[in-house]
């Protein structure tokens, strides 16, 4: 795992609409390196939305995004630097094997590794003896553990993560809060979408995003 | 290019453009019974017209040009959807805009990428096949030449359209619409420069011209490209 440096991520009086809803307005919060903030709130109401807001993929309607207290642009160089985005979709190829996806993955996004340090990511998720299937023939389970596969190697002190439990069985649920427990003991910090109660050992604020009326 | 150390990741634009291109490469071989059909629907069609208006060498050599330029441009146009749209729908389009590396340089690699597996063959498979419009030696030349300089521009100009229609319903319908009118610069110098060969003339002006365009092209669309995706993905 890379050495993370001090981060901080706060949105400030974030507005969001989709066509004529309303999903938040005026939101704002702050994460700082070793802390979690969870999203909470009904189906719909807007957290994949808040996320993709972060990563810089969908445009607020008003607001800014701070990073380390500089106002960032979305998708600007020092964001992309700085933040992993899991997405709800497995953001897998059918056609690649489960080490072709890992090694893909990280090489698209910058990172070098070697097939050593790939195979033991796999090897820590359980997919060692899988790492010759093709995609599309893993259960729902197995590709979210390439997943988790790939927030071992990546290096990006933020991580942005939605429902990052989904499908998986109570061992990979334990795995993946170990992970990012040891996130954020390295000075990393985290933005998570979740209907489950996450017993992490760091703080961990709740954010409940609900219906506006 | 120096290695990169685990720790020390390098994002220099060229290796994001190589990586990406390295991995589209990977994933058409992967599925190359959908990458061979652009050549044989090139095939076919181009083998219709011959049967279609008839043996009579004249005639058919007066529409070889054209029937050759658009065959090819209508098979460029039916792998477009295959740039951006898996990547879309698998969402790791996303990744790919999250990434250390810049967006217009990944987008470039792709570009690069799907010229290789569908412009490139379908220049090399045309003087071939327009063997059997009667052209001679030399024009079968120009043709290919005129493919290779033109093919890059058919498919950067489709990436635009390919990635400003993507999630959109009937979004292959739209490219189309989008893309064919821009595709006739390329259609008037392509067959230009076979025609000129033709009538005697020199095709250098047309495939110069077919030159700069591609040139305008990679120096101005992979940036226009990664902001259509941006918008697609908001």
């Amino acid at each position: 795992m890379g050495v993370v440096g001090i981060v901080a991520l706060a949105a400030d009086r974030l507005t969001l609409n989709r066509g004529e809803r309303n999903l938040f307005t005026d939101l704002s919060f702050s994460v700082n390196g070793g802390e979690a903030l969870i999203l909470r709130g009904a189906n719909g109401v807007g957290k994949t939305s808040l996320l993709r807001v972060l990563a810089g993929l969908t445009m607020p309607d008003s607001g800014n995004i701070f990073l380390n207290n500089t106002n960032v642009k979305p998708l600007s160089e020092s964001s992309r630097q700085h933040i992993h985005y899991v997405a709800h979709a497995n953001q897998l190829k059918d056609e690649l094997t489960a080490e072709e996806n890992l090694s893909d993955a990280l090489a698209i996004d910058g990172v070098t590794t070697t097939l050593e340090t790939r195979l033991d990511a796999l090897n820590r998720v359980g997919l060692l003896k899988q790492r010759q299937v093709l995609a599309n023939k893993l259960s729902q389970g197995q590709k979210r553990r390439i997943g988790i596969a790939n927030l071992l190697l990546n290096q990006k002190p933020i991580w942005l993560l939605d429902e990052p439990t989904n499908a998986l069985d109570a061992d990979a649920v334990t795995l993946m809060l170990a992970i990012i427990d040891n996130h954020l003991t390295n000075g990393g910090l985290s933005v998570i979408a979740t209907h489950l109660a996450l017993a992490l050992n760091h703080p961990s604020d709740d954010l409940t995003l609900t219906e506006p009326k | 290019m120096t290695a990169a150390s685990p720790n020390k990741p390098d994002f220099q634009p060229e290796s994001g453009f190589i990586v990406a291109c390295k991995r589209d490469l990977k994933l058409a071989m992967r599925s190359r019974g959908e990458l061979a059909q652009a050549f044989v629907f090139f095939t076919i069609v181009v083998s219709l017209f011959p049967i279609a208006i008839g043996p009579e060498a004249l005639i058919l050599k007066r529409v070889a040009p054209g029937v050759l330029w658009v065959c090819a441009l209508l098979a460029v146009l039916l792998t477009l959807p295959r740039i951006f749209q898996q990547d879309y729908l698998d969402a790791t389009l996303e990744q790919l805009a999250l990434s250390r590396y810049p967006l217009a340089a990944i987008v470039g690699g792709k570009m690069l990428a799907h010229w290789l597996t569908t412009g490139l063959p379908l220049a090399l498979l045309a003087p071939v096949i327009g063997l059997q419009y009667s052209l001679e030696a030399r024009e079968l030349f120009i043709l290919m030449l005129g493919l290779l300089l033109g093919t890059p521009v058919l498919t950067m100009l489709g990436a635009m359209g390919a990635a400003l229609t993507l999630g959109v319903r009937g979004g292959a319908m739209l490219m189309a619409l989008l893309v064919l009118p821009l595709y006739i610069p390329v259609l008037i110098f392509g067959t230009g420069a076979v025609e000129s060969s033709m009538a005697g003339l020199d095709a250098a002006a047309n495939l110069y011209l077919l030159a700069a365009l591609n040139l305008f092209g990679i120096i101005t669309i992979p940036f226009a490209v990664s902001q259509a995706i941006k918008i697609s993905l908001d």
